[in-house]
Parts: C-alpha cells; structure tokens; sequence
C-alpha cells in the first residue's frame, strides 16, 4: 500500500464488513426515505471492481495517479472534481477503453471479480463493464435494432426480431423508456429527443446485462426534467448492479451517490460515504471543492 | 447540420441585419466581388444548359435514342446514338462497381486503421496522385498494362501477334474506376471524420469489435457520404473521354468479343460513349455531324444531372430515414 494513500480507503475492510462505514445520520434535505434505501442498498453490497495502485499516462502526462478504489454493487459511486482531474479516464480504464488512445498507458491493476480485466478478453469484459457517454449516442439504426444489436452477436443480424422481442422490452422497461417507443420502435432512433435517446443508450448498455455499469456525465446534455428521470434510474438500477457515475455536478453526486471518490489532479483525494465527502470531508482539498472555493 | 440548425433559431430573425453600407471599404469590395463571382457562376451554368437544351431539343429526335448507329456521310441515314448510351451507362457501371468498394475500404482503413502511419500517409499520397493524373496518362499506361499478353483475357489476341488488343470495357471500366476512385475515398473519409468518436466507442463498448462496428455503426453512418462520392465519379466517368477513345476500342457501335464465356464477350468487346460519340461528330472529329453532337451533348448533359439529382435523394433519403434529419452531438 502506498503510504501516500489518503486514509478514509483503507478504513474500509471490505471482506470482514460489507456495511462499510456507518452512515452519518441525514441531517440534511436529503429525503429521509433516500437516506434509508440508501443504507439498505450499501448494506448489499458486494465488491465487484477494484482499481489497485492504478495509473495512466498519455505519453509524460500521469492523468491518473496510483488510485485505489472498490466498485460495489447495490450502490453509486460517484467520481467527483474539477476538469482535468483524471475522473473520466479512470472511468475509461475500468473497461479499458483507454486502450483505444494509442498514447496511454496504464500501470497498476484492475479487476473483476477478482480477475485482472487484463487476462479477460477485451469483448467478454466490455459486455460485463457497460457505459454510457456524455452525448446521446444511438446508432443510425431503429429503436429496437440499437438495443438488440447490444444483444447479437458481433454485426450479425440475428436472432431476429421475434426472438429478441422479450428481451428489448425488457431492458426498454428498465431505463423507463418502453412506456414512449413501445409503438416507435420501427422508427431512427435519432428522431428521439435527447433525454429519450440518452435513456435509450442505457437501455442498450443494459441490455447484454452488465454487471458494472460506467456513466460520463449522463445528464450534461439533458434538461432537467431528463436528468431527473436518469437519476431515478440510477437510483433503481443500483439494486441489480454497480454503477460508477463520473460528473461535474456535485448536487447530482449527493442526489444519486452512495459513495463518492474525489480526484484531484490525477490523485484519489478522497473516498468514503456521500455523506462524509459532502458534509464531513477529512480532507482540506475536498472541504475546499465541496464548498466550492474551487472548481 | 448543427449550423443550420443554429441560423434558422429565432436569434437570428430577430436580430437587425446588419448593412454593407457601414461596412469599410476593402469589406464592401470583397463582398461585391464574391456576389459577382456567384452571380457569374450562375449565369454560366444557366447560359450552357440552356444553350445546350436549346441546340439539343432541336436536333434531338426521339429515334436517335434507339437507332444504331452508321457511319454513312449523309446524315439522315447515319442513324442514332443507341450504343454510345449503352456505352456510358456500361462503363459507368463497371467503373463504379470496382471503385465504390474499394474506395469505400480505402477510406475506412484510413481513417479507422490508419496503420503502420508511413503506409496509411503512402496510400494518402498515392490517392491523390490518382487524383491529380490526368486521364489521358491513366489511358496510355492502361493501354501499356493489358497489351501484355498475359491480359489477353480482358480483350483479345490476334493470331500471331504477340500482344494482346488492351482495349475492351473491363479494360476501360478499370481505368475508370481510377478516376472515381479518389472521389470515393475524399467523400467516404470525410463523413467518417464527421461520425464523432464517442459512437464508435459505444458500439466498442458494447463489447463488439471494430469490424462490427464498421459494417452495423459507421457504414450505415456514412452512406450519404458514399453516395456522394458515387455520384461524384460518376460523373468524371461519364464525362471522360480520353479513356474512351484510347482503351474502349472507340468503335461507333457495341461490339461483342469473339469466344470466351457467353455473359463475358460484351465486357470483352468495344464499344464507343456519348463523350466519345460527341467528339467524333463535332466539327473537330472525323464525323462532321454537328447537330447530332448537339443532341448526344443534350442527352449527356441530361443524364449527368439525373444521375446528379438520384444521387442526392438517395443520400438524402437514407440519412433522414436513417437519422431523422438530426445528427449526433459532437
């Protein structure tokens, strides 16, 4: 271990205590009821990713500095700080889509379940570590065909469109999106409007059944109204798998988050409980971000 | 995309248009010059269609579009033009068919590839050599290349010559197909720089690979671009006619080859274009049939805008079918 870690990570003893650490009592507005699910949503958690020591360089540039971390199902993590701060490529590494920058490099160790995503095979773990982009990205295809194209097989066209039915409505039902397309679903999936399209994104990460899956910002392209509905997604999704959120917006870490790691400069500054980070920070760094004398 | 959608906001409409008058000097003369220049482009292109559709329709009987052609010096009995159309409509065909794949695998290497960089910056340079040659040049070294015996296939061989003919519509539909081919590249690398990389990263994300993300995500992307480049050589095919002359046989009628596989001998044969049937007809040629210049020119220049105007709203149709008229953020 590095001495240089920041010490609320290692207060964290994941195999003895799955109840991390105990939650502060809410005394913010947060929504009791929140708070509540919040707490039994950590209580099951189970560790799926960890980052080990984890470091990326683009060329001479550390973006990334030895940053240690769990990634739990049954609640959100949220990567927090200000641009530059090596979130979003951290969050890249976890299914080692930085590899498509040919200048990075990454040192250190990531697993699943205990396996270094290294030694899997690159297609396998990013259908297991699913993400969502900043931008609304479907693919110049119908609505069905960008969430059952997630389910064939490489750029087969098949199994065709009965047998995929059951399966595209239910992860459309998933990302709350059924309900508006169920009779568009013949239609381009770019006719959507933008928050339709971002929930139709996750509905095409959901689809293959991720067990992790990485959001970028989901909601910095959407209007409120979008962003609330995705955050009430987030919160729902928590129960069956892992997110990670990465995202600028410090209300919407506090909103969705469980857990919240800071980053500042490519060095983890902080990690612990939402409420910790937001009202109890340990660290000097992290009370002046979160109080935003800085950003 | 995003700039007209940008324009066509209420900012705009609101806003006070803003005067020359109170623009400098060097701006109100710079602005005059470019209105001049696009109100004389205009002029131009409206003076030749209308030149050419008046002389055209005139000289154009309905029949020379199905009438053989004759070589006979009184022109009521030289007949029509029948085999220069099946002639630029074969070759066009043959040239897009060998250079919209290949251009289209050109670009996508490229731009999706692109590696070893010294080879992807050698095959850059080398399309835009191709670009730059003239079609002339492309003719003569084509007529080197399938002269060579072992090409006797692509045309025919006479008795005893030790050299094949080297002229025939493969032969002069793969010379074509060089000059299509940089515009293929040109427009398939252009749309594909368009797609921005998050969608590439989101099919990739799904766990599928590059190769399925080219042909599910980035060619359905692209297709407007590639129709671009299709209607785009074919009209330098179309209007080539050097090749024509040099690799085509430029015989007035469509001949098949002699033996070989049945469906084959027409490729095999020769054969003459609208472009080639022009020249030879004009006052420059040996034909000394003007008007019936004019009336190929017509049909020519017709045929050009169709295929123009196809193009278009094929690119047009798939992108909206496709997109709905939007686009992805970058």
């Amino acid at each position: 271990m590095d001495p240089l870690m920041p010490p609320p990570i290692r207060r964290i003893s994941l195999e003895q205590a799955p109840t991390v650490v105990p939650e502060p009592a809410a005394s913010n507005g947060n929504g009791h009821a929140a708070a509540a699910t919040r707490s039994a949503a950590s209580a099951a958690a189970i560790e799926r990713m960890r980052c080990d020591q984890v470091t990326i360089a683009y060329g001479q540039k550390v973006a990334v500095n030895r940053v240690e971390l769990p990634i739990r199902q049954g609640e959100v993590l949220a990567l927090i700080g200000p641009s530059g701060c090596g979130k979003t490529t951290l969050l890249r590494s976890l299914n080692r889509l930085t590899e498509l920058t040919p200048s990075a490099a990454r040192g250190g160790r990531i697993s699943l379940d205990g396996e270094d995503v290294d030694t899997l095979e690159v297609t396998e773990l990013r259908r297991r570590v699913s993400m969502v982009f900043q931008q609304p990205n479907p693919f110049p295809m119908t609505v069905f065909d960008n969430v059952a194209y997630a389910l064939r097989d490489g750029a087969s066209r098949r199994p065709r469109k009965p047998a995929l039915a059951e399966p595209v409505e239910h992860a459309l039902r998933r990302a709350g999106l059924w309900d508006e397309v169920k009779d568009n679903l013949d239609h381009p999936a770019l006719r959507l409007s933008g928050g339709q399209q971002q929930r139709l994104c996750i509905a095409r990460a959901l689809a293959a059944q991720p067990e992790v899956l990485l959001m970028d910002e989901p909601c910095s392209a959407l209007d409120p109204v979008s962003t609330t509905t995705i955050e009430q997604l987030i919160l729902e999704l928590r129960e069956q798998i892992a997110v990670v959120i990465v995202t600028h917006n410090l209300q919407q870490a506090q909103r969705v988050a469980d857990h919240v790691a800071f980053m500042y400069l490519g060095e983890l500054v902080e990690y612990g409980p939402s409420e910790q980070i937001f009202h109890a920070p340990q660290a000097q760094r992290t009370r002046d971000y979160v109080h935003g004398a800085f950003g | 995309m995003h700039a007209s959608a940008e324009l066509a906001g209420p900012s705009r409409r609101t806003r006070p248009r803003d005067s020359a008058a109170s623009w400098p000097l060097a701006d109100r003369i710079g602005l005059g010059l470019c209105w001049a220049a696009g109100v004389t482009l205009t002029l131009l292109a409206t003076a030749i269609v209308l030149y050419m559709g008046v002389k055209g329709i005139s000289q154009l009987h309905l029949s020379y579009l199905f009438q053989h052609p004759t070589a006979d010096v009184d022109q009521s009995k030289s007949g029509g033009f029948l085999d220069p159309i099946e002639g630029t409509l074969l070759l066009t065909a043959i040239g897009t068919a060998i250079a919209v794949p290949i251009g289209t695998g050109v670009a996508l290497w490229l731009v999706e590839y692109g590696r070893p960089a010294p080879l992807a910056r050698t095959v850059e340079s080398a399309v835009e050599i191709i670009a730059g040659a003239p079609s002339i040049v492309i003719a003569v070294f084509g007529l080197v290349v399938f002269s060579q015996p072992a090409f006797a296939f692509l045309s025919f061989r006479a008795t005893g010559a030790d050299a094949a003919f080297g002229r025939s519509f493969v032969i002069a539909g793969a010379a074509m197909s060089l000059l299509a081919l940089p515009l293929v590249v040109g427009a398939v690398r252009e749309a594909l720089l368009q797609v921005p990389n998050h969608l590439r990263e989101a099919s990739l994300a799904l766990g599928k690979t590059v190769g399925a993300t080219i042909r599910r995500v980035l060619l359905p992307a692209v297709r407007p671009g590639i129709a671009t480049g299709t209607a785009l050589g074919m009209g330098r095919i179309i209007g080539d006619t050097a090749i024509v002359i040099l690799l085509l046989g430029n015989t007035l009628g469509t001949e098949s080859a002699d033996g070989g596989l049945p469906g084959f001998r027409l490729l095999r044969g020769t054969g003459s274009t609208l472009t080639s049937y022009i020249y030879g007809n004009s006052p420059a040629g040996e034909g000394g049939a003007p008007e019936k210049a004019y009336a190929a020119a017509f049909v020519l220049l017709a045929l050009v805008i169709a295929l123009n105007v196809l193009a278009t709203r094929l690119a047009r149709g798939n992108l909206s079918a496709l997109t709905g008229g939007a686009a992805w953020t970058r």
